[in-house]
């Protein structure tokens, strides 16, 4: 009979020093970030989408190897290159990244010959169709540039 | 099982719980034969998320397959990466620098923490209590802001590379690293009063699902499931690899069986990895985090290598077989899951429902990691 009691007693401490410990927890400062009102900064590794590196002048770094495109995983990366008349090097006309199968392993930033390629901190990503997530990264690196 | 449960002239009938069912965490059914309340047959259908992993190993180079290591069991992705790596440097024969090994291991110690807590507030929450899901996310939150910070993502890890790190650590991990120690260490005793010693808790958990040795060992249960009914089989003591020999630690195992068993064993996990954390930090040498010698293209001599590691969940175990090409002949993929989920048929029977579903719980199952 007193181990029932006991156990009863027992249970009614247990509930007790539960609740008291949500009640410190209530009058503890708030832990969450109120987003969207206030942004997270993100950190300097964080791996959004890839993007063009601009070099001082603002220009691409890419040679139009093609190292990025053959290693991914996934085949989310397009891009074209031709030579110009008289120049020694290839320059870079197109580079599509598919975003929607991108697994942002990191694979292209490493193989890249020139570092031509870096993380974006672009987080914020939504959109109503594929295609929202298609980025011509030639266009985005001009309008960095402006 | 209950005697008239086992009247086969007792009329039973088919519950589907799943595809969708909250406590499955994931796309798994489970086929219930019910007598009334009690469970006369449970039969888990898999498959509904097979996104034929090991076949797509075939299709690729080494390096390409490496994403999709940290999409299996997405809550211990780095033990994955971990494993994966370690099968193909083990093949290619590549030997990778001790601080890297050093923080591949306090990486992946991270990760089964943040996967313990993430486990606890679920199940805690399957068995009807909100309010510690809440705490265990903030705990949780600490640690993948920490692994943000070095790997740049907050799940899907891909951070390791053959023959060390995609990069170095930066100058703030070591205090991140040890505040979240301190943190846990406070924080572990709050976890115990709110969660381990409530009565309602215990009541559900205490002697509910027992799971033998012997069943464990015929379906080839590992991890905590194993720990919890007496089997003390741990992969980084029994095939020690990295720098686990090197660090002092205990593997937590208990007798009973029951449900509070694997849940007391991951919480005394979280301790042990906090010391193996706090350990590798004062040992961790300076120097490089990636091997200087390793090939662009991998290509391993032909043969057939294994390799495993102790996930959060139990044994992960990686078979190559390599044809000497830069593609592996085969790559099998040896998930806890898939065989901590094999026993729940036999270990459901004649079990309540509600107590079934806190037994499911228990095991910690992750279903991308059973289909793969
Ligand atoms: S991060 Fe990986 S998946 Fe994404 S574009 Fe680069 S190589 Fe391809
Ligand atoms: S690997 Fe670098 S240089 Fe080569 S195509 Fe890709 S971005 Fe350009």
């Amino acid at each position: 009979m007193s181990g029932y009691f006991k156990e009863i007693f027992d249970g009614g401490k247990s509930l007790l020093v539960g609740l008291g410990i949500t009640f410190k927890q209530m009058i503890q400062p708030v832990v969450t970030e109120r987003y969207p009102r206030t942004a997270p900064k993100m950190p300097p590794r964080y791996r959004g989408h890839i993007d063009l590196v601009r070099d001082e002048e603002g220009n691409n770094k890419c040679i139009a190897c093609g190292m990025c495109q053959r290693n991914c995983p996934t085949g989310c990366i397009t891009i074209k290159g031709e030579k110009p008349e008289g120049a020694k090097k290839k320059v870079l006309t197109f580079y599509r990244l598919d975003f929607t199968t991108c697994s942002l392993c990191g694979i292209c930033v490493e193989s890249c010959p020139t570092d031509a390629l870096e993380f974006s901190k672009e987080y914020n990503l939504a959109g109503y169709s594929a295609g929202d997530f298609v980025f011509d990264l030639l266009k985005r690196c001009e309008e960095r540039r402006r | 099982m209950s005697e008239w449960a086992a009247d086969p002239s007792y009329e039973t009938f088919v519950l589907n719980m799943g595809p969708q069912h909250p406590a499955t965490h994931g796309a798994l059914r489970v086929k219930l034969r019910m007598d009334g309340e009690y469970i006369v047959e449970a039969e888990p259908v898999l498959g509904y998320i097979h996104r034929m992993h090991e076949k797509m190993g075939e299709n690729r180079t080494y390096l390409q397959f490496m994403p999709n290591t940290g999409r299996l069991d997405y809550l211990s992705a780095l033990s994955y990466n971990h494993g994966y790596v370690s099968a193909v440097e083990r093949a290619a024969g590549i030997t990778v620098p001790e601080r890297a090994e050093y923080l591949r291991v306090i990486t992946v110690e991270l990760n089964r923490i943040s996967s313990h807590l993430l486990w606890v507030g679920a199940f805690v929450l399957d068995l009807g209590g909100f309010t510690p899901l809440l705490y265990a996310m903030d705990d949780r939150e600490q640690i993948l802001d920490l692994l943000e910070r070095v790997t740049g993502s907050r799940l899907t890890y891909c951070y390791f590379r053959f023959g060390g790190l995609y990069n170095d650590v930066d100058d703030d991990f070591e205090a991140g690293a040890r505040a979240i120690v301190k943190r846990m260490r406070d924080k572990l005793p709050m976890y115990h009063n709110l969660i381990s010693k409530n009565i309602i808790l215990r009541q559900r958990l205490e002697g509910v699902g027992p799971i033998t040795g012997e069943m464990c060992r015929k379906y080839g249960a590992t991890g905590p499931v194993a720990r919890g009914s007496g089997i003390p089989y741990d992969v980084r003591r029994h095939e020690p690899y990295s720098v686990y020999p090197e660090l002092d630690f205990d593997i937590p195992v208990y007798e009973q069986g029951d449900s509070m068993a694997r849940y007391l064993v991951r919480m005394d996990e979280i301790e042990q990895s906090l010391r193996i954390i706090e350990q590798g930090l004062d040992k961790m040498p300076d120097g490089p985090v990636m091997a200087e010698k390793v090939p662009k293209i991998i290509k391993p001599p032909k043969g057939d290598y294994y390799f495993a590691v102790e996930a959060a969940r139990g044994s992960f175990g990686v078979r190559l077989v390599s044809d000497g090409t830069n593609t592996p002949y085969r790559l099998k993929l040896r998930s806890p899951c898939f065989s901590n989920v094999s026993l729940f048929g036999e270990a459901a029977r004649g079990m309540l429902l509600a107590d079934a579903v806190a037994m499911f719980g228990s095991l910690d199952l992750v279903i991308p990691d059973i289909d793969r």
